[in-house]
């Protein structure tokens, strides 16, 4: 349908408004809470994530308090060392990240001309984890339980019982709950954006931000992998004293570092390129013109996102590595800046290249590109290995991260709540307010971190609670601890702007900026996103394609109706996004928030060591997450199409590639095999670190090993099989493969445990036998997914919600399968055959 | 914004931007050459994007802000890096250069511990010097540290001579410096290392290579004062069995070694002025003074104990 329909009698078209608003009405009363809906989600997400800011913005003005004049007792070194290490957590897991989740959440179906993103519930699932795992982290310093071991955790400070205490559990806990939400939402992101685009908009005409939740979203499924893998191992030496960081037994401090900052630099680029994508595209709507050298940003955000993951070692230049290390890592470390500055010049050149504008957003983004490139250019300093040796670990270091982050994220951000604020309810934000917020912010943040460079490189260490009065950096800090306090009266002026009651205040014109993409397009006060679904030929579709905005209002594009009271919206290819299928989504559901709140409760009794409720609420867990997918996914529609445009018609059932949920899995394996390769790197990280790193202990030897892969194997072929089987529709045939296949993998585990369980590897004794039991220990959690799945597809065949023809859940259970198998032939082939080649 | 860092000026005993090292100095000028570079870079940048801002008529072509992404964002960046990191990395090799086993005179071990630091000069016929939270090198001849760890992770930083070195659990790393002006700098521990963290230091002294050699040698013997008063109080309260005090049968090493503790510049690990008193507050009660500290309070003791130990110490020098 390259052409609208005719406009419809007003009488038919009030009646399809009234379909679509009551599929999308958001619940009332306290039901309210269980909306799953994009625009409710992102907005809670996005608060919530605002008070954590503001919680640990608190925190450091107690720290710059207490650092105001040498040998202060404002707060104990203890309290100090809580303060410092949950500032830089919350703002780094509670705040960065999830803020850009939120934003995602909340604007990427509008712009993308969605209706919603394709997994609502897990959307909202990942967002009560957020909330429920920030307040028990935030919450512990109230119980002067906070963690104190700095935001990065290196051991052996924080295996030591003794100084971490349950703050350390509480960190590695709280956050790894954190961290199932962040991938959650990488999932939810990823699938949306590649499948959930307005038909015709090709990748090549996709908003920037789009492009750069993208790369993000793929970066996070790197990322936060080696973090999960180090938490396990870190909470494995704490709870069972495992000792892979403990030098004594064949451990070694240094891999936590590595997997630590796998993570921790990847993660910088995660917070800034969401942020960068705002300004791409505040700039173009206030240059009144497209984005000049668009292949140029992408392919310098997709350089950076590559890069971003060569870089960590220039986090352990003083760990004492080989100078060749040091070279080639700051070689790698300068490189990035190259495609961030062909960014910062794709702005500058479209503003050249345009009329510009000025106004509030414009005032945040020019004031962040300003402050960000200052950190630009003493990260280009940190860069080389000589300078960090003196800059390292000082607050040299503390103004360049802040010089980053302020500059490179919470600028734009704040750029982009006055910009995007008439997209919540239809009025500006205050210009006055605005103004006065970014000057204060702007001259209060340079007080406070432009002397914090010399007072780093004057020998003031950070994470410090005191100094001595004679080394002359008083008076230093007294201005810094004054800056800070101006920034924070700032941030303060845009608290109030935003919170401020607003309803006399008229609702303004739609499109208030005069910009030129789709979300603009939006209705804030309707929850259905677009009156119908357009067809996009330009990147600039409100600029480019003028009728386009009162053709969708008019309904004459796609799904402009509901006529079966439920939440659609259409799927499109990957690349050249033509209509695929009608995607049916949920509405909203307590099942989310209790599968969310009882595997908050497993993460919290774990960390007490209450072993009981622990394995309580994560069967609850377990259950209600079984429910949600029996009651929520694999539905079989009542018709096999549904009219989606006059000569349209699209299948509301899809398997395989075509179906989001099969790329939800992939992507998620994905990441599950990222975890994985971690702790794979663990292993032979240990090899390449000891002479003979079995020292001396029996190995699980090869035979038992190789039957379990052979009987995971035999497992995974019938699980294939019966796939095909039942594409064939032979389906008795099917059903027996899978009830073969279930014991099968139960014997495969069996197999794979009796390995080292014979040789009698006592995984406290050294840290050979305890990486080889977190590798098989691994494999077996996974085959134990795996016959959960296996069992599904035969309930599920029997029960008659699995048939040939919606057979979804097959194919999404075989995808597993072949994760599973390359990852049971990885671990058992490691621990089974890699002794022997090596000896 | 620039006021404050004219008002301190840039000296200070535990500055990087007063080198009194060869290697410090060196990455001083790096930097000074960065700050000055990079303050160009970013008034460019700025000025730029101003312009940009302001102009109101004729926009410039497409093709001509292209060649502005072009020449700014990624030839310009590509070729300043090229040349940065290639002076850096040229630098790299010739500012820790390892003496080879050959030519290895004094090595200096340097162990870490909450929160203080253990101390011994392993000379090369083999004899061992033992010291605690304070180093001393001679002037002009590269020295040898060998740096380990035996609790958490700590880092070995003189700021004023050279660059940082973290210390390890299981690992031994080496650092190299030369000092090239006499004087008496402060060292803080570089990496988080705990609740008292901010209070582990300890001085570097930099001294003429004679006074050096007598200064060492005379650290080998017993501390003339050891017979002194305060002795048998040391002994029978016990300190012994975590410190060491040559000429005595105190041989402990769980705690600084006391030998020589008179003549240092701190007590406490860099945290307070070498004297009677301070040395007598210490021992009464290390934990308000350094919390977290491992050493037991002796509050309970005699005030009259606690003086005479202090002045005993306080002469070892």
């Amino acid at each position: 349908m390259m052409q609208p329909a005719p406009r419809l009698p007003d009488s038919e078209r009030s009646a399809q408004a009234d379909q679509l608003r009551d599929a999308w009405a958001a619940p009332t009363g306290w039901r309210y809470w269980t909306s799953v809906n994009n625009t409710q989600v992102g907005l809670w997400y996005a608060g919530s994530a605002f008070f954590f800011m503001l919680f640990a913005g608190v925190l450091a003005l107690m720290v710059r308090v207490q650092l105001a004049v040498p040998g202060n007792d404002f707060l104990s070194a203890d309290l100090f060392n809580q303060a410092f290490t949950l500032h830089g957590t919350v703002m780094m897991f509670l705040f960065a990240v999830p803020i850009f989740e939120a934003v995602a959440i909340f604007l990427l179906p509008s712009m993308l001309g969605a209706r919603e993103l394709p997994f609502p519930r897990l959307g909202a699932f990942g967002f009560w984890s957020f909330l429920l795992g920030g307040i028990f982290v935030c919450g512990s310093i109230f119980f002067d339980a906070a963690p104190s071991s700095g935001w990065f955790m290196y051991p052996p400070l924080a295996t030591d019982k003794e100084f971490s205490g349950i703050g350390a559990d509480i960190w590695l806990l709280g956050l790894s709950f954190i961290e199932v939400a962040s991938i959650a939402a990488a999932v939810e992101i990823i699938v949306g954006i590649m499948k959930c685009r307005a038909p015709g908009m090709r990748i090549n005409l996709m908003p920037l931000f789009a492009w750069y939740l993208l790369i993000v979203a793929g970066m996070i499924l790197f990322a936060f992998p080696p973090l999960i893998a180090g938490d396990l191992l870190f909470e494995m030496q704490r709870m069972f004293d495992w000792p892979f960081f403990d030098p004594s037994r064949g451990g070694d401090p240094l891999l936590w570092q590595h997997l630590f900052w796998i993570f921790g630099h990847p993660e910088v680029y995660i917070i800034f390129l969401p942020s960068i994508a705002l300004m791409a595209m505040i700039v173009p709507t206030f240059a009144q013109r497209p984005i000049v050298g668009y292949s140029w940003i992408v392919l310098a955000a997709v350089g950076t996102g590559f890069l971003s993951f060569g870089l960590w070692v220039h986090h352990m230049f003083t760990t004492g590595l080989p100078q060749i290390s040091l070279a080639f890592f700051s070689a790698a470390s300068e490189a990035v800046a190259i495609p961030t500055g062909v960014q910062i010049f794709v702005f500058i050149a479209t503003m050249l290249a345009g009329r510009v504008i000025f106004s509030t957003p414009m005032l945040f983004g020019t004031g962040g590109l300003a402050i960000f490139v200052i950190g630009g250019l003493t990260g280009v300093m940190v860069a080389l290995a000589p300078f960090d040796w003196q800059a390292h670990d000082t607050y040299f270091i503390v103004a360049h991260l802040h010089y980053v982050l302020i500059g490179g994220m919470l600028f734009p951000v704040v750029a982009g709540i006055y910009y995007y604020y008439p997209l919540i309810n239809g009025r500006k934000l205050s210009d006055g307010l605005g103004r006065l917020a970014f000057w204060l912010m702007f001259v209060g943040f340079n007080v406070a971190f432009f002397p914090m460079h010399l007072t780093g490189l004057r020998g003031m260490p950070r994470r410090v609670f005191t100094y001595p009065d004679e080394l002359g950096l008083n008076l230093l800090n007294l201005v810094s601890t004054v800056g800070a306090f101006v920034f924070a009266a700032g941030v303060l002026v845009v608290v109030v702007d935003v919170l401020r009651p607003k309803h006399r205040q008229p609702v303004g014109k739609r499109n208030p900026w005069n910009a030129g993409t789709l979300e603009w397009i939006n209705e804030p006060q309707h929850n259905w996103g677009v009156r119908s679904i357009p067809q996009i030929t330009s990147r600039y579709p409100l600029w480019q394609q003028p009728e386009l905005a009162e053709q969708v209002n008019d309904g004459r594009w796609y799904l402009a109706d509901a006529p079966h009271g439920r939440r659609e919206g259409i799927v499109t290819s990957v690349l050249d996004a033509r209509p695929i299928q009608v995607l049916r989504v949920a509405g909203p559901a307590l099942i989310t928030i209790a599968a969310a709140a009882s595997l908050g409760g497993a993460f919290v009794a774990m960390t007490f060591h209450w072993w009981v409720v622990t394995a309580l609420c994560a069967a609850v867990s377990f259950g209600a997450i079984l429910y949600w997918l029996w009651t929520g996914t694999g539905e079989i529609p009542e018709q096999a199409t549904r009219r989606a445009g006059p000569d349209l018609d699209l299948p509301l059932y899809a398997s395989g590639p075509a179906s989001v949920g099969w790329w939800a899995m992939f992507i998620t394996m994905i990441g599950d095999g990222t975890a994985f390769g971690s702790l794979v790197f663990g292993y032979f990280f240990y090899w390449t670190i000891h002479s003979d790193f079995t020292a001396g202990a029996a190995g699980p030897g090869a035979t038992w090993p190789m039957i379990s892969v052979t009987l995971f194997a035999c497992s995974w072929l019938l699980t294939v099989a019966a796939r095909q089987l039942n594409a064939r529709a032979r389906v008795g045939s099917m059903r027996l493969a899978l009830g073969i296949a279930a014991p099968l993998t139960v014997l495969a585990a069996v197999a794979g445990f009796w390995g080292p369980w014979q040789a009698g590897m006592e995984p406290t004794r050294h840290v050979y036998p305890a990486i080889v039991w977190i590798l098989v220990a691994w494999t077996l959690v996974h085959a134990a997914l795996g016959i959960v799945m296996q069992l599904w597809c035969l309930v599920a065949s029997l029960a008659g919600r699995l048939t040939p023809a919606h057979d979804q859940d097959m194919h999404n259970v075989a995808l597993y399968w072949h994760f599973m198998m390359v990852t049971a032939l990885t671990a058992f082939a490691v621990v089974g055959l890699f002794p022997m080649a090596v000896t | 914004m620039l006021a404050p860092f004219a008002l301190c000026g840039c000296s200070g005993v535990q500055s990087a931007l007063d080198p009194a090292g060869d290697e410090s100095a060196i990455v001083a000028n790096l930097f000074w050459v960065m700050v000055i570079g990079g303050a160009f870079i970013w008034i460019g940048v700025i000025g730029t994007l101003l312009f940009a801002i302001s102009r109101r008529e004729r926009p410039v072509s497409d093709a001509g802000a292209g060649r502005l992404i072009l020449w700014g964002g990624a030839v310009f960046p590509s070729v300043t890096l090229l040349f940065l990191l290639a002076f850096a990395l040229w630098l790299m090799p010739g500012l820790r250069p390892f003496a080879t086993p050959a030519d290895a005179s004094m090595t200096v071990e340097v162990t870490g511990k909450q929160f203080w630091w253990q101390v011994a000069y392993r000379l090369p016929d083999g004899s061992r010097v033992a010291a605690a939270n304070e180093v001393r090198l001679p002037v002009g001849k590269r020295v040898e540290f060998a740096l380990e760890s035996d609790d958490v992770i700590h880092s070995f930083w003189i700021p004023a001579l050279g660059g940082k070195m973290d210390m390890i659990p299981g690992r031994r790393n080496r650092l190299s410096l030369l000092a090239t002006k006499a004087g008496t700098f402060r060292a803080p521990c570089a990496e988080y290392c705990g609740t008292s963290h901010a209070l582990m230091a300890f001085s570097a002294v930099a001294m003429e290579p004679s006074d050096f050699d007598a200064w060492l040698a005379a650290q080998a013997e017993p501390a003339a004062g050891v017979s002194g008063e305060g002795r048998e109080a040391f002994l029978r309260n016990g300190c012994g069995a975590c410190h060491r005090v040559d000429g005595t049968e105190a041989n402990a090493t769980i705690g600084p070694d006391l030998s020589h503790v008179g003549s240092r510049k701190t007590i406490g690990a860099g945290i307070l002025p070498n004297t009677e008193a301070a040395i007598a507050s210490f021992i009464a009660n290390p934990g308000a003074i350094k919390p977290d500290a491992k050493m037991p309070a002796f509050g309970a003791l005699p005030a009259a104990e606690i003086d005479a130990m202090a002045a005993w110490l306080k002469g070892l020098e």
